[in-house]
């Protein structure tokens, strides 16, 4: 199949077989996904800790041993050949057999997974079988899918960081950046729940919880089972559960407002881990056009206004059932949600008005309303509840945003519409970072003086589809709310245009042609000058 | 309504359309043959190499240009008739126009050598020059050996482009280092040396004599001056530089020289014709400039000004300090003010080169005064803001080495290399008096 440039008349077909290297890790690594996959046909593993080590060892040795063939024996530098004629980087025949694999893998996974081998009655069987010895030396407790679903995750984000590692390893920035994703995945995401799951007695409980994995991302984090366990968990519990809002509330906005979203989404987070690592073949497929970036901003902030109602609406259903537990009322809940959305917006309003791109603010205004509304209906139908019962809204969340969208879309479809789709589009935790590093954050990326000749390999490796080059080209500073701080449009720029900066608010937003190397009067004038015709900025 | 006519949709053309569409409604209209749509000609590599494909080298999307009332006419103008304010198209047809600009922009420099009409010579400066680099070189079985010709910015392009298919690579360099007639010694030895390292096989001091073709009129070999060797190959690409594209202007009565003659406000002899970019020549030098600039910035820079003068602001073209920048390979490379592969009269070098052969610095400094004149940096970035206020305050040599950490431009968390190249400095001087 030839999946070379299409809108090139190439002739021919430039080298992009594997090396010897390669090819021996390709088998490695498949030997182990296929001993797992033969799992899943019940087939019987005499010694399942014995073949799990192998499976697991083999498929993370072998994705290790291919990255080593591919850069260990190259200069260090930008590694971008041939991107463009591979058939799995460049939406060929391999693209979608590892897209349809991956979505078909997260179908079973959400929706199916008797499949994987769980069973509610008695031992597992299959897949999920294999992986018990793991998990019982972990927690102490039988595997689940989502035991398997997170080992294979943590493989995933640590032997591709691996690879991203050798790759970039000229680059200190996406050097450190890998070890921390690598480290956050494998301690908060991976072990020390399954250790704190040990803890756990027939008096004492506390639920499974990634402690980076903040609300609105952990969109069940302040759900009744869960609340319930970290209240009769003691202080432990409540510590915990006091961490999870002061994590969404206090701690986000000031590391974001220190270091733009990035200190999160490309250092921290673990959908984000998977994107940079597992999803870095496939940054350059995300849309770049300027439509895309408006059904982004409408799509990404309407999860945002759905999983705001949802919470409420979950929280409020369960307030007041139980007044020894819960101080907080019903009411006092709703009216404090209300206020504080009011005074946020009121606040950006009042403060920021003018950064603010007109749809945005239509935006902002619209669902404001929305949300009061909703808080409104909620008095005129009587003390019932919003509009839709609350139970069906999380399920609904659950199953479009929290299944479909980040799961397959989101990490299924990583080889048709790039790595970060999920980020871009649905992830309301990135939403709220957005809005705040638009607004108040020192991080910008800043362009160097008139040096960027427009060659377009930023944006084409910017893996939310931000036209980086339509910024740098101009000298403009890069502050857009989808920007996760990855680096790479610094790293591939050949004249050094781009860096990722935390400075000083002033200044910062700076919408002039401040291009260097020019004439300072000409410059005055370029800036000065009022369009009398619309000139479409681009 | 007055109609503006624009030859060519490079830099030039394009950023003179778009400022003259920011200051009026005048009807504007960009003319070029080569491509639709413009495209950066300095991404053209990367095309071929894979990191990305055609519409990624498009700056503008293509509803752009409609929304923005540019009107784009894919033709080849080739006559003026400045009396009737006329131009003819090959294609047939003519247009009217009340002021024309001509962004005509470059064309491969060739010297006449025998065989040079023969299939599979190319050079690489449009994009139907990549189109015949595809034919001739797609991958190492077509294409096992390739020559070079001549070493400059867009040879060393070529060379890591053909090298991305495994195509052997033989560049053949006039000089005794790559890019020794514009850089110091140090830094062209260790350009060489980079250049090497990726399979080149670079060859200094040999100059091209003839071309050999087949009986089917297609390259075989290369001969060369120096020892008449017989190098076997499949492509041979013309890499000696670029001049102005100007042969239509024959006739026109339009002054040119080595380019279109233009005074400081780009206005050529002829009344409401200008040009700009690669094509103007400079009538009166400015500063340590050449007349003709074939450079991406001075081409916009050209373009932003002559738009204020159509539009009514009559202003003259007046560059800053000089700066520019490349890549060579796996090192980048950016200037600033002046530095000469010699130091001028009364000038000196300070050369700083780190131990693993991918970093080094070079200043270039009056002696008596320290002035600071001009830095050229590999492998570390600096900051432009910085150098050019440097620049206007005229700073000593000594300032710019004790403040060097301000200027890096450098992603956060490199190493640094400030107090090492102080320790430099500082050394050299104690050395010196
Ligand atoms: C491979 C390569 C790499 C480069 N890299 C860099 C770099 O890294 N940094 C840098 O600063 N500069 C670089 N340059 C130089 C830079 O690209 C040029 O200076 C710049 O593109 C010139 O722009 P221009 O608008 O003057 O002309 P051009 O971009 O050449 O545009 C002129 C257009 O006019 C058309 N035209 C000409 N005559 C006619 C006619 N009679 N009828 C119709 N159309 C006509 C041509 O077909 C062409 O499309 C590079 C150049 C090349 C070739
Ligand atoms: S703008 Fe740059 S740093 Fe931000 S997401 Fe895009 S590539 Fe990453
Ligand atoms: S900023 Fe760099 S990568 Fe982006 S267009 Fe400019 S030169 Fe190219």
């Amino acid at each position: 199949m030839s999946t070379i440039q299409r809108d090139m008349s190439l002739t021919g077909q430039p080298p992009k077989s594997i090396n010897t290297i390669q090819k021996f890790g390709t088998v490695i690594g498949l030997f182990g996904l296929a001993l797992i996959l033969l799992a899943s046909f019940n087939s019987v593993f005499p010694n399942k800790g014995l073949w799990l080590t192998i499976a697991l060892t083999s498929l993370t040795g072998g994705i290790i041993l291919f990255a080593y063939g591919a850069y260990a024996h190259k200069h260090e530098g930008i590694k971008n050949d041939g991107v463009y004629f591979k058939s799995l980087s460049s939406r060929g025949f391999w693209a979608w057999v590892v897209g349809l694999a991956l979505t078909g893998f997260y179908i079973v996974l959400y929706f199916f997974p008797y499949y994987l081998g769980l069973r509610q009655e008695g031992d597992n069987t299959g897949i999920i079988a294999l992986f018990d010895p793991l998990s019982k030396l972990l927690s102490g407790n039988p595997a689940s899918q989502w035991f398997v679903y997170g080992t294979l995750y943590t493989i995933a984000i640590f032997a591709f960081g691996i690879k991203f590692f050798l790759k970039y390893r000229h680059n200190r920035y996406e050097r450190l950046r890998t070890i921390s994703v690598m480290f956050f995945q494998t301690s908060f995401a991976f072990l020390i729940p399954e250790f704190m799951a040990r803890l756990n007695s027939d008096d004492f409980s506390l639920p499974y919880y990634d402690l980076k994995n903040i609300w609105p991302l952990n969109y069940y984090n302040f759900e009744q089972y869960r609340v319930d366990s970290f209240i009769s968990a003691g202080d432990v519990g409540l510590i915990l559960l006091l961490f999870g809002i002061a994590s969404i509330f206090i701690i986000t906005p000031i590391l974001t407002y220190k270091y733009g979203k990035r200190w999160y989404c490309s250092w921290v987070c673990g959908c984000g881990g998977l994107a940079e690592t597992a999803g870095d073949p496939f940054r350059h497929l995300s849309d770049k056009r300027q439509v895309a970036w408006k059904i982004e901003r409408w799509v990404v902030h309407s999860v945002l206004v759905f999983v705001v109602v949802m919470t409420t609406a979950v929280v409020y259903s369960y307030l007041g059932d139980d007044s020894s537990k819960y101080w907080l009322t019903k009411d006092t809940f709703l009216i404090g949600v209300a206020v504080f959305l009011g005074l946020l917006f009121a606040a950006i309003w009042v403060f920021k008005r003018q950064e603010l791109a007109k749809d945005a603010r239509y935006g902002a205004i619209g669902y404001l309303v929305i949300v009061l509304a909703l808080i409104g209906l909620h008095y005129s139908t009587g003390k019932n509840l919003f509009l839709f019962e609350a139970e069906s809204l999380r399920k609904s969340y659950g199953f479009l945003i929290g299944a479909i969208f980040s799961g397959v879309i989101g990490t299924g479809f990583y080889p048709i519409f790039g790595n970060r789709v999920w980020c871009r589009m649905g992830c309301p935790m990135a939403a709220i970072l957005g809005l705040q590093q638009r607004l108040f954050s020192k991080f910008r990326i800043t362009t160097n003086g008139g040096q960027c000749i427009s060659c377009g390999n930023c944006s084409t490796y910017c893996e939310m589809g931000i036209d980086v080059k339509a910024y740098a080209q101009k000298g403009e500073n890069i502050i857009r709310a989808s920007c996760v701080g990855c680096g790479i449009c610094s790293a591939v720029c050949p004249r050094g245009v781009l860096k990722l900066e935390n400075g000083p608010l002033e200044g910062r937003i700076d919408a002039k042609e401040v291009l260097l190397g020019n004439d300072v009067d000409l410059m005055k004038l370029m800036n000065q000058k009022p369009s009398p015709s619309e000139y479409i900025q681009k | 309504m007055e109609h503006i006519v624009i030859i060519g949709n490079g830099i030039a053309g394009v950023t003179a359309a778009r400022h003259i569409r920011k200051l009026s409604d005048k009807k504007i209209t960009i003319i070029s043959a080569e491509a639709d749509h413009f495209f950066s000609r300095t991404a053209l590599m990367y095309v071929y190499m894979g990191h990305m494909r055609w519409t990624d080298i498009e700056p503008y999307e293509h509803w752009f240009w409609k929304k923005n009332r540019l009107e784009l006419k894919n033709a080849y103008v080739s006559k003026i008739e400045t009396d009737k304010k006329t131009l003819q198209f090959k294609e047939g047809g003519t247009i009217h126009y009340d002021k024309l600009i001509i962004a005509s922009g470059s064309t491969t420099n060739t010297f006449g050598w025998e065989g040079l009409e023969s299939k599979g010579v190319v050079g690489m400066v449009t994009k139907q020059d990549l189109e015949q680099i595809e034919k001739y070189a797609p991958n190492n079985k077509e294409c096992p050996r390739a020559v070079l010709v001549g070493g400059g910015l867009i040879g060393v392009e070529l060379a890591e482009m053909l090298r991305t298919r495994n195509i052997e690579v033989t560049f053949l360099i006039r000089e005794e280092n790559f890019w020794n007639s514009v850089l110091p010694p140090g830094e062209a030895a260790m350009i060489s040396r980079h250049v090497k390292s990726h399979g080149v096989d670079l060859q200094n001091n040999t100059n091209l004599d003839t071309i050999l073709a087949d009986e089917k009129g297609k390259v075989r070999a290369v001969t060369t001056k120096e020892t008449g060797e017989e190098i076997p190959c499949s492509m041979v690409g013309i890499c000696t530089g670029v001049k102005p594209n100007i042969t239509f202007l024959e006739g026109s009565g339009i002054e040119t020289d080595k380019g279109i003659l233009v005074n400081r406000k780009l206005e050529t002899n002829v009344k409401d014709i200008y040009a700009i970019g690669d094509c103007a020549q400079q009538r009166e030098t400015i500063g340590n400039r050449k007349p003709v600039e074939a450079v991406w910035y001075t081409g916009r820079m050209m373009g932003e000004t002559v738009a204020q003068t159509i539009c009514g602001n009559p202003f003259e073209y007046n560059p800053g300090h000089w700066f520019n920048s490349a890549k060579f390979f796996d090192i980048e490379y950016q200037t600033y003010g002046w530095v000469f592969h010699e130091p001028k009269e009364g000038n000196t070098h300070f050369h700083w080169h780190h131990e693993d052969d991918t970093k080094c610095i070079t200043i270039e400094y009056e002696i008596e005064s320290r002035k600071f004149l001009g830095i050229n940096t590999f492998g570390i970035r600096l900051k432009h803001e910085t150098f050019n206020q440097w620049l206007n305050e005229d700073r000593t040599m000594d300032f710019v080495i004790e403040n060097f950490k301000q200027a890096n431009f450098d992603p956060e968390f490199y190493r640094n290399f400030e107090s090492e190249i102080l320790k430099e400095f500082q050394n050299t001087k104690t050395e010196t008096v």
